[in-house]
């Protein structure tokens, strides 16, 4: 594990993100948050251990917290496959704008999210959208629950073995079903 | 157009009012023109001339942000942190430094485009005449200059009226680097404006580059119809002496070949090229080869295979000498914007030079006059290939696995895949290889960039690329395809023909395949669009390196894309119009649709022919591999005449979207000019600069984006099938937005009816009318009551 970017590059700011010391500091974060939103990208379905993939993981935590997962890109018909309905099929570029809007109502009427958990996207792309967020949605905290440090998040992982990151989704799934 | 200087004297003067004695006026020039169209509101417009029209566009597509870091590093009052909404010490903030470090991007971009037209000007006006004719397609281009025309107001005749055009797009660049000055600009959506201004600015200069080169060196005019030319690797004939010739200024190549036909060496020496020159050598010269796309450039040279590498300008790697010395091949630069530390032997002998070149006594020179260059580069190429013998560095295998396992021992450092671009798996290959396998070595090469940062990266020193070359050696050796040199314009025959179906919709839209190679998943995703838009009957065009790219991909006839599709300008055609400057052929093309096809006013007339494209002609750009500043102003250009752009996820790292709301209805009203009523539009064009995470998605939102508010019902139809269709292939449902896409029962597809009405239903959705469209006030043709 490292606290350090993933692509040696990119050298964030002055501020930067926290890091888990445990999994279940996710957990703690998505129950106390009013409005979370889960925002998955097309990478969920390239990583994964044997037959099951993050995408999978990912339904399992959507369920479990009952949050919105928005797909981006051509993964929301790999929900559908497994049986599960996102809440909404937008962009990657058109959730962030949206997250940026503090007049925006949501996807189900009732207001702007404070608490948006991206995971499987190309690192450099969710680089400038976490630092987007950073910088125009004060009020928003984001978590970036894939394998590599984001600075830019409000928490992050920090740098993980595929095996310690799946482990601990599923320490986060775990406590999210106890709640 | 032509110029002439006035100058008046008057010895002296007596009238009513007084005496007046030894009065001297000065006016430096005087654009005399015979042409019948009256001139337009904004001839040669200044950066604030179309601000009100640029914010009408900001206004409805608001910039996003992306900043790649907290800082602003511009001055020596920094650094200073703009996180939080804290301002920098001279004012600035987060929003107003990002879209002034984006505006630096594109005045970069705009000028090395137009110093790359000032040098071809220059270079042709000596070497053919300031009254050499731009001809650029006979009878089958009146319209000759559409972006000029539009931007200047003024119709270019002969070589030396570039001048005068590109003196205008020379100040304002300055002006626009002159406004991202500490304490200049401080507003995000000025400096905004002023992004815009420079794309446009760097369509006219691209055009007047391009038809410099078409008129006086004979390009493909304006021909559906160009030669199918070589392209790959594996076209190059290893027995001849090579010079590869890289860049974007085609004149020293030029120069080579025309020196190999006077002195019959011609098919004796192998010329090819990388990048935007090679497009411009095989324009003029269809037996050349072309290599590749810049990201060809490194696999390229540690090839062994050139004997000679000949650098002109722009999107060069600036390591080329040392990796040029890697292989005992020496360099001609020919530049003053690229000049490598090496010699300026421009008035030295030939002779001389090329016998310390072929002698290995200096590494390289300088030579900046394009026809000595091309003597040198031959001569040399002649002496040093029998003594090179192809040399390269790619090491034999063993050697390979030798190395690897060094690398295997340091352990789990994983420095080359945290340098990769695309985070391609190199340490699992580089332990595979150490193993005794570099199969999934050479499964790296589809997605390699050939950026070489695994190299720089590597703490054991090992040269990552060569390791990748190596393992995909038979994979590039068999790299032989077909590629339509580019053609330059699109004819007014053309542009009659389609206009009327593209602007009613019955043509899905215009998809043009420009920019670079910095692909997330390698060249073959822009084929696959590529091929997709031509199936479906929309017009394809493309340039730069997606041109090359669409190209290396062949089908399961073994045939490429150009190949396969006619290389009109029409349904299903594939057209290559040439290098980075022929884009303006594709903005110009929806120019001309306005021109030619509804007969507006051209002349100087921006805001309207702009506000005629957003409303009306269903066109998209794709950059997919979008890397260079050059890229960045390209796209600016388009988006101010209302033309979106979608890039591929390194686009992202441009930092600034354009991003529309389509639940916003009121951002999405236009006038009716039949009325002078507002109308709901709908969303559409729903963006105008967006990054998209894949293929997948970007095909969906070119279909979506091509629709426009003029649309016929039976147009709509067609594009509304195309969204769904591919929407339901890729995403496995119907779009969430049909409803606001419908405007009446007659645009909902007949073949998906009924689940399209139902969704409707669903939705409480209304019929509404279709108007005809404006965003400009002075439009309006009201009926008098």
């Amino acid at each position: 594990m490292s606290v350090e970017p993933w692509q040696r590059a990119e050298i964030a700011g002055p501020k930067k993100s926290l890091v888990f010391a445990k999994p279940q500091v996710v957990v703690t974060m998505v129950k106390t948050a009013k409005r979370p939103i889960l925002i998955v990208g097309h990478k969920t379905l390239e990583n994964g251990l044997g037959e099951e993939k993050i995408v999978d993981y990912v339904i399992q935590m959507a369920k479990t917290a009952e949050m919105p997962v928005v797909a981006t890109a051509h993964i929301f018909g790999e929900f559908v496959k497994r049986g599960f309905k996102p809440a909404a099929w937008m962009s990657l570029m058109d959730i962030t704008n949206r997250l940026q809007d503090t007049e925006w109502k949501g996807l189900d009427g009732m207001g702007q999210y404070d608490l948006a958990l991206f995971m499987g996207f190309p690192y450099y792309m969710q680089w400038v959208i976490l630092s987007s967020l950073k910088h125009a949605s004060p009020d928003l905290k984001t978590i970036n629950l894939d394998r590599f440090y984001h600075p830019h998040a409000t928490c992050s992982f920090p740098n993980s073995s595929l095996e310690y990151w799946i482990k601990c989704l599923k320490v986060i799934i775990g406590e999210l079903e106890a709640k | 157009m032509s110029k002439k200087a006035a100058h008046v004297k008057i010895k002296e003067l007596k009238t009513d009012i007084g005496v007046i004695k030894d009065l001297e006026l000065s006016i430096g020039r005087i654009f005399e023109e015979k042409w019948d169209e009256a001139i337009g509101p904004t001839p040669f417009p200044s950066l604030t001339d179309l601000r009100e029209w640029d914010f009408k566009l900001l206004e409805r597509y608001k910039p996003l942000y992306l900043p790649f870091c907290d800082l602003c590093c511009l001055c020596t009052l920094g650094k200073c942190d703009l996180t939080g909404g804290k301002r920098g010490a001279c004012g600035i903030d987060i929003a107003a430094q990002q879209s002034r470090f984006f505006l630096l991007g594109c005045c970069i971009g705009a000028a090395a485009h137009a110093a790359h037209a000032r040098h071809i000007v220059e270079h042709l006006i000596e070497k053919y005449g300031r009254r050499f004719p731009i001809d650029i397609g006979g009878l089958t281009v009146e319209v000759e200059a559409p972006i000029t025309r539009l931007v200047c107001g003024v119709r270019p005749k002969i070589l030396g009226d570039l001048e005068d055009i590109l003196d205008y797009v020379e100040t304002q660049i300055t002006h626009l680097l002159s406004s991202t000055h500490i304490g200049q600009e401080g507003s995000n959506i000025d400096f905004e404006s002023k992004v815009l201004h420079a794309g446009m600015i760097d369509h006219v200069g691209m055009e007047v580059a391009d038809m410099a080169q078409i008129a006086a060196y004979g390009f493909p005019k304006a021909d559906p119809e160009a030669p199918l030319v070589d392209i790959g690797l594996g076209t190059i004939d290893l027995q001849k002496p090579v010079i590869a010739c890289v860049g974007h200024n085609v004149p020293p190549a030029v120069e080579i070949v025309d020196y190999l036909r006077a002195n019959g060496l011609y098919g004796k020496v192998e010329v090819c090229g990388l990048c935007c020159t090679a497009h411009d050598l095989v324009r003029r010269n269809p037996e050349a080869k072309i290599v590749g796309p810049i990201s060809w450039q490194l696999r390229f040279v540690r090839s062994g295979v050139p004997d000679v590498i000949v650098i002109d300008e722009q999107c060069v790697r600036v390591d080329s000498l040392p990796e040029a010395q890697k292989i005992k091949a020496p360099v001609i630069v020919t530049s003053n914007k690229i000049c490598l530390g090496l010699q300026d032997r421009t008035r030295d002998s030939i002779d001389k030079i090329v016998a310390d070149l072929a002698e290995a006594r200096i590494p390289g020179v300088l030579i900046l006059d394009p026809a000595k260059a091309g003597e040198v580069a031959v001569r040399t190429a002649v002496k040093v290939a029998p003594k090179r013998k192809k040399f390269k560095v790619i090491p034999e295998v063993t050697e390979i696995i030798e190395k690897a396992k060094k690398c295997a021992s340091i352990g789990d450092c994983n420095d080359c895949r945290r340098a990769c671009p695309n985070d391609l798996p190199i340490p699992e290959a580089m332990m595979e290889a150490a193993a005794g396998s570099l199969s999934k070595l050479a499964d790296l090469y589809e997605e390699c960039v050939g950026c070489a940062r695994c190299e720089s990266a590597c703490r054991a020193g090992n040269s990552v690329h060569t390791f990748i070359i190596k393992a995909a050696e038979k994979k590039m050796k068999e790299e032989k395809f077909k590629i339509r040199a580019g053609r330059g314009a699109i004819q007014d025959l053309e542009i009659r023909k389609v206009g009327s179906p593209i602007v009613l919709g019955e043509i899905p839209g215009v998809v043009g395949f420009v920019g670079c190679a910095n692909y997330a998943h390698g060249g073959k995703e822009v084929a696959e669009m590529c091929s997709e838009f031509a199936k479906r009957r929309y017009i394809v065009v493309a340039s730069g390196c997606s041109a090359m790219s669409i190209a290396m991909y062949k089908n399961e006839e073994g045939k490429t894309p150009y190949e396969m599709y006619p290389g009109d300008f029409d349904a299903g055609g594939l057209s290559n119009v040439g290098s980075c400057v022929s884009n303006p052929h594709i903005s110009g093309a929806a120019v001309k649709i306005a021109s030619i096809f509804a007969r507006r006013h051209l002349r100087a007339n921006y805001e309207e022919i702009a506000d005629y494209i957003l409303n009306r002609v269903g066109a998209t750009g794709v950059a997919w591999g979008a890397l260079s500043q050059k890229a960045q102003s390209i796209a600016s250009g388009f988006w101010r005449l209302g033309i979106p752009v979608v890039v591929g996820p390194h686009g992202s790292k441009y930092r600034r979207m354009l991003l529309g709301r389509k639940e916003h209805e009121e951002d999405w009203y236009v006038y009716d000019a039949r009325t002078g009523d507002k109308v709901y539009a709908g969303p559409v064009p729903e963006h105008l600069f967006y990054t998209a995470e894949t293929k997948e998605e970007a095909m969906v939102v070119i279909t979506k984006l091509c629709m426009k508010p003029n649309d016929t019902t039976k147009g709509r139809a067609i594009k509304l099938t195309h969204y769904c269709d591919l929407h339901k292939r890729f995403y496995g449902t119907m779009p969430d937005d049909i409803h606001l896409l419908t405007r009446t029962v007659a645009d909902i597809p007949i073949t998906m009816k009924d689940e399209i009405v139902k969704i409707l239903e669903e939705k409480g959705w209304k019929e509404r009318t279709i108007p005809d469209p404006t965003l400009l006030p002075r439009l309006i043709r009201k009926r008098k009551e």
